[in-house]
């Protein structure tokens, strides 16, 4: 398939945000259970889900230049009952909806106690709207893996692995994001979250290459057999139709081939996990913000790599039919 | 099965790989009310353009025991469309009274995904208009009641000078389409993914004959003139039982 850089900034910047608002939520639940001492301000929580709102408005921004019509982009929502996309469209405002709220409410200081619990610990409304924000941004998650992994005419996107991994890939480079930002406001927070970005940085990794082991031998499973309905066991095409180019060869083909999917493959591997890990390894414990920032645009530019070859790699039946030209 | 299916039944044996269908279906479809089917770069070097209808050259086997299929490809308008769940507008509609599959030019916001979603590469997007466009079985000309009755088909079908397609219901079992389909032995394109296209393909079919020695030269073929008949022998059988003489 063709990666259009609309839809690869669209998903890498989306899933940071979201994984950039997971990863404050998650800290500010670490500190409501008792887990880490002190707090944050509420200064760190709204600018860094502002952040976070900056990065959805960016791909919110990069999904409009994907579209052939976009001032008729608003009908998108109305097939949400039937298609993934639909949801995603639905869900992106949302998600940049309750992340203005939560960094508003956070801004404002306003923390009314919403419930008491039997131990003790009370749900304030920063919680609440961060738990809500959270949920939405896992469910976003979702719909933007399910929009890949429901196509089955491409083997290599149809599993269940699409989905984990543009999950583990958005939380690892939110949570990478975090750390480089929790560090850079010197925070208490910074160890927790190097941490968990390295977690997640590494689990991803493990998804992602073995995804792309599952791919090497995935097999279609339509042939020129089935697809012209002749029961020879050696057939080629002579012509494709035409000798120019269309839609089906332009849309349905990455430029550079397999030699270019090989070599981004090791480039992100190591600019998107390896050399992110390494870092954020380093700098555990320690202090200081200039190497996780490094890790966390390092981590970017590998994922987008990543992105790119998600989609170079994807092989759809369609290219059957566009074989030969004559 | 009693709702009405409109599909195209395309007989490989018959087709020659004309292009007829190709061109008038471009003439059609581009001259039409829904505008123009973009054509960029047509007398370029590397030209690209929108067509519904593609007609394909395959061969099997080795030479010379090769065997050539011409094969016309376009929007197979399953009964089952994948293409028209996933597209997030519902742009993307299949008729409820005829089974015609189709693009509302007017919802369609270009974002290509109907197009990842069909494994025949039936769909083609025009950048021009932004929007994605496909076969439309000539919608425009098969309800036209200013069009005299027999004229009222596709464009494609019309232009076929070997009537290798076929037009009709294939869901009334007395429709040209369906008779076809029935006794010819029609087929659906890849069913393995439960698309359950409408447009069916007639197979190819072997016409051979088996000829043997004695039929090409008749032995008793009285307008042959092979020679004068050697005279029989006197005592042998005939018919007055007298002689043969």
């Amino acid at each position: 398939m063709r990666p259009a850089f609309s839809v690869l900034f669209l998903t890498t910047l989306i899933g940071s945000g979201q994984g950039l608002l997971i990863a404050l939520v998650t800290a500010q639940f670490f500190f409501v259970i008792g887990a880490g001492k002190g707090g944050e301000s509420g200064a760190f929580y709204a600018v860094g889900s502002a952040l976070a709102l900056v990065l959805l408005g960016l791909g919110l921004v990069a999904s409009f230049f994907h579209l052939a019509n976009p001032q008729r982009g608003w009908r998108a929502a109305a097939r949400w009952r039937t298609s993934w996309l639909s949801r995603e469209v639905i869900l992106i405002p949302a998600v940049c909806g309750l992340t203005l709220l939560y960094a508003g409410v956070h801004w404002l200081d306003w923390r009314p106690v919403l419930v008491v619990f039997a131990n003790g610990k009370a749900l304030d409304l920063p919680m609440a709207v961060g738990f809500a924000a959270a949920a939405v941004s896992l469910l976003l998650f979702v719909c933007t893996g399910m929009i890949y992994a429901c196509v089955k005419f491409i083997r290599q996107w149809a599993s269940i692995w699409t989905v984990v991994n543009y999950l583990l890939m958005g939380l690892a480079s939110g949570f990478a994001l975090a750390a480089a930002y929790a560090g850079l406001m010197d925070s208490v927070l910074r160890d927790f979250l190097v941490a968990d970005a390295l977690a997640l940085t590494l689990l991803g990794m493990a998804t992602r290459l073995y995804q792309i082991r599952r791919n090497g031998h995935a097999r279609l499973r339509s042939s020129l057999k089935t697809a012209i309905g002749t029961h020879h066991p050696q057939i080629r095409q002579i012509t494709q139709g035409f000798m120019g180019q269309s839609f089906n060869t332009i849309e349905f083909t990455a430029p550079g081939g397999a030699e270019t999917i090989r070599g981004l493959t090791v480039f992100f591997t190591l600019a998107g996990f390896a050399a992110p890990s390494l870092l954020l390894a380093v700098s555990l414990g320690g202090t200081g913000a200039m190497l996780l920032v490094v890790a966390a645009l390092c981590q970017y530019g590998g994922l987008l790599a990543e992105r790119w070859v998600f989609f170079a790699a994807g092989n759809h039946v369609q290219n059957l039919y566009y074989q030969a030209k004559a | 099965m009693t709702k009405v299916q409109l599909a195209l039944v395309i007989d490989l044996n018959v087709c020659v790989g004309c292009h007829a269908c190709v061109t008038s279906c471009k003439e059609w479809n581009t001259s039409g009310w829904a505008g123009p089917l973009a054509d960029q770069n047509p007398y370029g070097a590397d030209p690209t353009g929108v067509f519904f209808n593609r007609v394909q050259t395959y061969e099997c086997g080795t030479y010379p025991n090769t065997e050539t299929i011409h094969f016309p490809k376009s929007c197979l308008h399953c009964e089952e469309p994948p293409c028209v769940p996933v597209c997030p507008t519902g742009a993307s509609y299949k008729r409820e009274e005829d089974g015609i599959v189709l693009v509302d030019y007017d919802k369609c916001i270009g974002c290509k995904y109907c197009s990842w979603s069909c494994p025949y590469g039936a769909r083609e997007f025009d950048p021009i208009q932004g929007v994605m466009k496909k076969c439309t079985l000539c919608v425009d000309r098969i309800y036209d009641k200013t069009l005299p009755e027999d004229r009222r088909k596709p464009a494609c079908v019309l232009a076929c000078p070997t009537s290798a397609r076929i037009f009709g219901d294939i869901n009334d079992p007395d429709s040209e389409a369906a008779k076809a389909i029935r006794d010819a032995g029609g087929f659906q394109l890849m069913p393995e993914w439960g698309t359950n296209p409408a447009n069916h393909y007639l197979p190819r079919r072997k016409t051979t004959m088996t000829l043997h020695k004695d039929e090409l030269v008749r032995a008793d073929n009285p307008l042959k003139i092979e020679g004068e008949l050697p005279r029989p022998k006197f005592n042998a059988p005939s018919i007055d039982d007298l002689s043969s003489w």
